[in-house]
């Protein structure tokens, strides 16, 4: 999950609470948008697995000025 | 001998053939610099054009900063030779680190592509020398991604260190938040790096450099860093 940092501005965000409060959901705070991300990846165990989407996030995925991003390691289940 | 611009060239790029152009107009010669290449060509200055580079996937500028052609610009850049980043460019110089802060989406969230007033906070860089400080140009914006953010202690950094090179502004100057096309933190619309050589800006000074066109102010940032490479070489 990559999403921008919670001091930057999000206009996506202000339309999409405007959108859900014009259908009916007055409930809805702060929205943001984001984006998903879903890698394959093959290591030889999690934790080195960890760190290199860890560098990936941090040298690509994610700008750091802008964006926050957090991932979990899900095991792949053979076909 | 004529002053080289290097105009780079990535897949999706679309305002090499004006900058190109502009250069021409300007008196330079123009060489294409293809993203797969580290050679500059003898580039004595070095555009990155507008565009949308490898299709601005994930974040634009995101993956033209690993270009190999990006290991020369900033080699260039080190060794104090002068770089341009137009709109997708200044977007890319971002990326790269080699400019502070990020290009967000417009606040309106709508593509803006219109005349914009600039104002030239400073005329100490290579691009702006010629340019009278507090003097408005007519430049076009064109962009959804031009919204300029860094935070609290960078903007402060660049604005003591006169760093900001241009501000949205009234034809007579004046800042107003309708004269800011993208919602621009501090209508900033082009900064420096601390070596005062690389310009990014999201306006396009290349389709501002023919009175046919509606103006020919973005011709000065042309001439006025030709004649400081002229002046040093003499």
């Amino acid at each position: 999950m990559v999403s921008l940092k919670p001091v930057v501005n999000d206009p996506q965000g202000l339309v999409v609470t405007d959108a859900l409060h014009s259908l009916g959901y007055p409930e809805v705070g702060a929205t943001r948008v984001g984006k998903f991300i879903s890698l394959d990846v093959t290591g030889e165990d999690a934790e080195t697995a960890r760190a290199r989407v860890d560098e990936m996030c941090r040298r690509l995925l994610c700008n750091g000025v802008i964006e926050d991003y957090r991932f979990e390691l899900r095991e792949a289940v053979a076909p | 001998m004529s002053v080289r611009f290097g105009i780079a060239v990535f897949p999706g790029t679309w305002s090499d053939r004006d900058c190109s152009h502009a250069a021409g107009l300007a008196g330079a010669e123009a060489v294409p610099l293809w993203h797969a290449d580290r050679d500059l060509k003898g580039a004595d200055v070095v555009v990155l054009p507008g565009g949308f580079a490898y299709g601005d996937y994930l974040r634009c500028g995101a993956i033209a900063r690993f270009a190999p052609l990006m290991d020369a610009v900033r080699a260039h850049a080190l060794a104090g030779g002068p770089v341009l980043g137009i709109c997708n460019g200044f977007q890319i110089l971002c990326e790269a680190g080699m400019l502070p802060g990020a290009l967000l989406r417009n606040s309106s969230l709508q593509f803006r592509c219109q005349p914009t007033w600039l104002r030239v906070e400073t005329q100490a860089t290579p691009f702006l020398r010629e340019c009278r400080q507090g003097a408005t140009l007519r430049v076009p914006v064109s962009h959804g991604e031009g919204r300029f953010y860094a935070d609290r202690e960078t903007l402060a950094q660049l604005n003591s260190e006169d760093r900001v090179a241009l501000r949205y502004s009234e034809a007579d100057g004046r800042l107003s938040s309708d004269a800011n096309p993208n919602g621009s933190l501090q209508n900033i619309a082009g900064i420096l790096n601390p070596e005062r050589n690389v310009l990014g800006m999201m306006p396009h000074p290349e389709r501002a450099c023919e009175e046919l066109l509606g103006s020919a102010d973005g011709l000065q940032l042309f001439t006025s860093a030709i004649h400081q490479l002229a002046s040093q070489a003499a």
